[in-house]
């Protein structure tokens, strides 16, 4: 029987080579005012955690020299950002693809895991009711962007597609219909 | 409390069955649920020494249960099933087809591997018939004590899985056939070479689990010498013995000295680890973190 | 008569999916241990349960909640309970197992439809007809270790409607009657609603090797670049006497698609998918192409080639029990 590969974009390389130099703590300050923004508008993703509301995350994109590391703290979430290792109960990584794609819903996370695309460690619990609570949410992380921006909103939908069309990276959610 | 043979769950040959069964009669335990458990094909090798030995069994004053297969599905198990009614003895039912083939108001006794969890499934039975309950063994000890109160009210009486090797699972594959690369329909009755089940190990070592044909069991052999009082204390009748094809009468004569409280409590594992020191025991399903777990001495 | 296509829904978002990518019907259970999937993160609460009931009635959908799990002694009203909201969000129907909770239902909700769980493992048509004549049963969930022509046989001797699994995780051993994820975690299906649960896996890499543990003992251990199948007990890689390799089953996931003609033939009535802990995406993507194949069987077309491997544990596929050779 043939063995077909989800197709992953890889990251490209000027974001890598970007986060080599940034300072992180600007961006993980945007990063946590975002992720807030997230759940005042999505309440039902922290219930959804249950047990795991105050656990720390540990989110790895293997193709960036960083680590985001996520306390939801039961709906008050914080993001830092840092090239070590991070710390948390369960750390979760893959291609920022394949992260971004599970958050929008493109990606079946068991599949990217059957196929190694996506490594679990530590707490699977932990990972299982996150990664069941952000499929839940419908998140499309383009629009909360847009809205977070304000004024912007417009030229940065703008720079989201543009973005999208040049990386392949799935960075809003697809159509229902589009889904595989 | 009395002491309760549940049926073998093994293959043996015939003339070793009926000896096991003859023996038997003569060792200090109540009652005795006998038949084929586990499956259909193995019935024909020894069916005929079925009542010669529930003779000798009730001659001895033993009371005699004739179990039901643990799966029905195919044409001829329905049959069987079907077939049980008539021998004369109580019906042990293990599935609950052999419910259905029970005339309404047959008294019959339920065996461990119908999912008797909670009261409300104790009296359903109870409103059919039943007058003995074994409880499934993986029931920790806080529901076995629920339960029996429930049984107590409806005249049930309860027994848990007392000694032996734990069944886990049952299938519609026969895994002693997979391994010799035969399918089930030809196994050539590979199951017959392990009297006692095949170990499985995990790939670092570790004794798992037993193949037993269809049947998948615990590696360790339960083993409830740690709970008798507490067991006896809720109110708990029998205790439930599982065959082995090795030194089984002397497990019966030690586990009534135990109940008979002629030996203390720790008595019945220490003397099987001096004369079997490889093997494991377990009582992790009624006190435990696991079913595997063993609240006694970890054996080196 | 098309066959009703039966579709998981571990979440609102699931279900809405699923609706949408044309189930007949969703099954899906409360966010408690009512339910065989009761994993972190899944399932739903009451109030989203009345509104997904009636989104899947706006849409033509049916909605079935599994309360399929054993209650536990003393704690019975948890399991009462959740029958009577399932009635009362206006489910189409309930799934059980436990034969209290079956009479319960039957005297306490007579009026609410009762479907036979796989975990009651009833597998042929004497205890089948027997559920139906004392419970009123209308229809049971097949365990998945019959074939096709015992599965006919089993419709031409009973007027209770079958459901068979037709893609998914695949139970090799009988539902409703396998407690090794307790005797290794101490968590079962019967009375927890979890089989080798998550928050009792293990995952360790080194230099490339992936060991996959449970409870403490090694299930998998692959090489780089190998699939890694999750650590479910019966699909470990164990040894006996001489031989080492998956003993008890592959881990292969069951697609018995191609299938689809003959199990309409063996009088089947509806096809369910598992997979309650999966993803919308992947509810999609299943639902779509097995509701394509049954389209197709009705309007007498070819069936559609599977698109559906990649979905699948270890990536490898088996028509399971439904041929005969499996066992």
């Amino acid at each position: 029987m043939s063995e077909p590969q989800i197709p992953i974009p890889h990251c490209p390389a000027p974001l890598a080579a970007a986060l080599r130099v940034l300072p992180l703590a600007p961006l993980s300050l945007s990063l946590t005012m975002f992720s807030r923004k997230i759940a005042r508008n999505n309440p039902g993703l922290f219930q959804r955690l249950g047990a795991y509301a105050r656990a720390d995350f540990v989110l790895d994109p293997v193709d960036l020299p960083i680590v985001l590391c996520l306390s939801p703290d039961n709906g008050r979430p914080k993001v830092i950002l840092t090239r070590g290792r991070g710390d948390g109960v369960a750390r979760i990584s893959g291609p920022l693809a394949a992260l971004l794609g599970l958050v929008h819903g493109a990606f079946d996370g068991d599949a990217l895991f059957f196929s190694r695309d996506l490594v679990v460690e530590g707490d699977t619990g932990a990972a299982l009711a996150l990664r069941n609570a952000v499929d839940d949410a419908e998140l499309d992380l383009a629009q909360e962007a847009a809205a977070f921006a304000g004024p912007f909103s417009r030229p940065v939908q703008q720079l989201v597609a543009l973005a999208e069309r040049q990386t392949g990276l799935c960075l809003t959610r697809p159509e229902d219909a589009t889904i595989w | 409390m009395e002491l309760t043979v549940g049926p073998s769950q093994f293959f043996w040959p015939a003339e070793f069955w009926s000896s096991f069964y003859q023996d038997l009669a003569q060792s200090p335990v109540d009652h005795v649920v006998i038949g084929e458990l586990v499956c259909s094909k193995r019935l024909p090798f020894y069916q005929d020494h079925i009542p010669d030995a529930i003779s000798a069994l009730i001659a001895a004053g033993k009371q005699v249960a004739l179990t039901s297969l643990a799966l029905v599905t195919l044409k001829r198990e329905r049959k069987l099933t079907a077939e049980l009614a008539e021998m004369g003895v109580m019906v042990e039912v293990n599935d609950l087809t052999a419910l259905a083939h029970l005339p309404e108001g047959t008294a019959f006794t339920v065996g461990p591997l119908v999912n008797v969890y909670n009261e409300g499934t104790l009296r359903w039975l109870a409103s059919r018939g039943t007058r003995r309950v074994c409880l499934p063994p993986e029931l920790p000890l806080a529901s076995v004590e629920t339960l029996t109160r429930t049984a107590g009210d409806l005249g049930i009486a309860v027994e848990v899985w007392g000694h032996g090797r734990l069944p886990l699972a049952i299938s519609g594959r026969c895994y002693h056939a997979r391994l010799h690369g035969r399918t089930k329909d030809n196994c050539q009755f590979a199951c017959e070479d392990d009297p006692d089940g095949l170990e499985v190990r995990t790939r670092d070592g570790k004794p798992f689990m037993a193949m037993n044909g269809v049947q998948t069991l615990s590696d360790s052999y339960a083993c409830t010498d740690h709970q008798i009082e507490q067991l006896r204390a809720i109110g708990v009748s029998a205790l439930r013995l599982s065959p082995q094809s090795q030194e089984f009468l002397r497990l019966c004569a030690l586990y009534r000295k135990r109940v008979d409280q002629r030996l203390p409590k720790g008595g019945v594992a220490k003397e099987i680890m001096e004369k079997t020191p490889d093997l494991r025991l377990s009582d992790g399903f009624l006190t435990g973190s696991c079913g595997a777990a063993w609240s006694g001495e970890m054996i080196p | 008569m098309v066959m009703e296509i039966v579709c998981p829904a571990g979440t609102p978002a699931a279900l809405r999916a699923a609706v949408k990518a044309g189930a007949h019907t969703v099954y899906c259970g409360f966010n408690d241990e009512t339910n065989a999937r009761n994993f972190p993160g899944l399932n739903f609460n009451r109030a989203e349960m009345r509104d997904a009931v009636a989104f899947a009635h706006r849409h033509g959908s049916k909605v079935l909640v599994a309360i399929n799990t054993f209650p536990r002694a003393g704690d019975e009203a948890i399991w009462h309970c959740a029958v009577a909201d399932a009635e009362s969000s206006g489910v189409d129907a309930v799934i059980l197992a436990d034969l209290g909770l079956l009479d319960y239902t039957a005297r306490a909700h007579p009026g609410l439809r009762r479907h036979l769980s796989v975990q009651a493992a009833a597998a042929n048509a004497d205890v089948i007809n027997f559920y139906a004549d004392t419970f009123g049963v209308k229809r049971v969930v097949l365990p998945r270790v019959l074939s096709v022509p015992e599965i006919a046989a089993i419709n031409a001797e009973t007027e209770v409607e079958t459901e068979v699994f037709v893609f998914g995780g695949l139970c090799v051993m009988a539902e409703g009657r396998c407690s090794l994820s307790s005797y290794a975690t101490g968590l079962s299906p019967n009375m927890n609603g979890v089989c080798s649960p998550a928050s009792h896996v293990d995952y360790t890499e080194d230099q490339g090797v992936l060991d996959a543990r449970l409870g403490g003992y090694l299930i998998h251990r692959v090489n780089k670049g190998e699939p890694a199948p999750y650590p479910t007990l019966c699909k470990g890689c164990f040894t006996a006497s001489d031989k080492t390799g998956h003993l008890f089953e592959d881990p292969v996931s069951l697609n018995a698609e191609q299938l689809i003609p003959q199990l309409q033939k063996a009088g089947v009535t509806a096809l369910k998918i598992e997979g309650r802990q999966r993803s919308k995406s992947y509810v999609a993507q299943v639902v779509q192409n097995f509701r394509a194949a049954v389209d197709a069987l009705e309007a007498g077309r070819s069936m559609p080639e599977g698109m559906l491997a990649r979905l699948s544990e270890g990536q490898a596929m088996t028509t399971g029990a439904y041929k005969k050779t499996w066992r």
